[in-house]
């Protein structure tokens, strides 16, 4: 089977807003079904994926750094970084709950930031270099996305349960507040990537 | 009255590439043979089982909001914590910020993401496009990545066993809600209620 045609060969364009192939030969600012404003590609979108990307790279930083919350439970005060949260789980003999915390804040977060960088620098070089793997790992990184907010999420669940004043109290740390905004910042970075950047120039120069 | 507006090609979102739209049969989908991307999956669900499974969300959502997902006890004094009390809890810190964070992620996305669907939905149910159709269907698609029940159901469980080597924890009602809940929403708030633009 020969490969199929490409939107722009055929004066289409896709709308992101509801997913209707547009005519250009009818429209050509916004959807006529939604009314969302028509991109060839997303736009700025290699711009605006490094600056998203580097902006979460330096919140990494302090995010590991710093301690994300403090415990003082019977007299015991111990400052825990999310290292020494999957550190402090490993010991105790929970391997389950060490790894799906190293693989949602120290796992995901990596990976992300190799994988965005990854795909920044192969689109720049507009490359033809294993596309279909590349935009797999684009749809990869869209997946995993979120699931590094676990660790926020359990921190402010763990600081409003345990208050009792003198017996114990656990209150969050500036380090959370770092680890959310990578979060947000690495999300918000993969939706401004293009993945159609991957496939622009197949077919032409090629082949 | 506006009729449907669809067309007869579909487009890879990740690498452009266009194809005849498919008829699909129950538990098809379709792939890109470009990229491998999930084109189209077969619709299952009608206007009526959205709608009703709405109420249901929205039902459970008062559950996950005002019954305690976690209580735990120490020497004799107990605490429960509901998801506002964790969200006004970082609120109150030097750290604030990060509270609007987990508001989002916790309760406002998925708020909205039912407040959505039910008016879209009840209006659907009477074959009518509801007041705002067009940008209710574009804010719910923008606001599923911000929603992340899913996730705060992984941490409240996390959270039992990391407060379990100290204190005496029991899970709340408002935990077996989260669950139903996280996915309930991923069923029928995902990307393919995007049909709904073919039928009305």
């Amino acid at each position: 089977m020969s490969d199929p045609p490409y939107a722009r060969a055929m004066n289409l364009r896709l709308c992101h807003g509801c997913g209707l192939a547009c005519d250009l030969a009818r429209v050509a600012e916004r959807c006529p079904r939604c009314g969302a404003r028509l991109h060839r590609r997303k736009p700025e979108s290699i711009a605006r994926t490094w600056a998203f990307t580097l902006a979460g790279l330096v919140f990494y930083i302090p995010a590991n750094a710093l301690p994300v919350m403090s415990t003082n439970i019977l007299g015991g005060h111990v400052e825990s970084t999310i290292i020494g949260g999957v550190v402090e789980f490993a010991e105790s003999g929970a391997w389950d709950i060490a790894t799906i915390i190293f693989i949602a804040s120290i796992g995901v977060p990596a990976t992300k930031f190799i994988a965005l960088i990854l795909l920044l620098i192969t689109v720049q070089r507009r490359g033809a270099w294993r596309r279909k793997q590349r935009t797999r790992l684009y749809r990869f990184v869209e997946v995993i996305g979120y699931w590094s907010m676990l660790d926020v999420l359990v921190v402010a669940l763990v600081t409003a349960l345990v208050k009792f004043q003198k017996l114990g109290d656990i209150e969050p740390r500036a380090g959370i507040l770092f680890f959310g905004l990578v979060v947000v910042m690495t999300m918000l970075a993969a939706m401004s990537f293009d993945p159609r950047l991957i496939w622009d120039g197949e077919g032409e120069h090629e082949r | 009255m506006i009729l449907a507006i669809s067309s007869p090609w579909i487009i890879c979102e990740y690498c452009d590439s266009v194809y005849r739209r498919p008829e699909l049969e129950p538990h098809q989908k379709s792939y890109c043979r470009r990229c491998g991307a999930v084109l189209r999956r077969y619709n299952a669900m009608g206007v009526e089982q959205v709608l009703a499974l709405s109420v249901t969300a929205a039902i459970l959502l008062l559950f996950t909001n005002f019954f305690p997902v976690m209580r735990i006890g120490l020497r004799g004094l107990h605490n429960a914590a509901t998801l506002w009390d964790s969200v006004l809890d970082l609120a109150q810190g030097p750290i604030a910020i990060i509270a609007l964070v987990a508001a989002v992620a916790i309760i406002v996305a998925p708020l909205l993401q039912i407040v959505l669907l039910l008016w879209v939905f009840s209006f659907a149910n009477a074959a009518r496009r509801a007041p705002g159709f067009e940008f209710c269907m574009r804010l719910l698609e923008s606001v599923r990545p911000w929603s992340m029940l899913e996730v705060c159901l992984l941490g409240a469980l996390v959270a039992v066993v990391k407060l379990a080597g100290y204190l005496n924890v029991l899970p709340g009602l408002g935990l077996a809600a989260l669950a139903a809940l996280s996915v309930l929403l991923i069923k029928i708030a995902g990307r393919d209620i995007r049909w709904l633009w073919e039928l009305l």
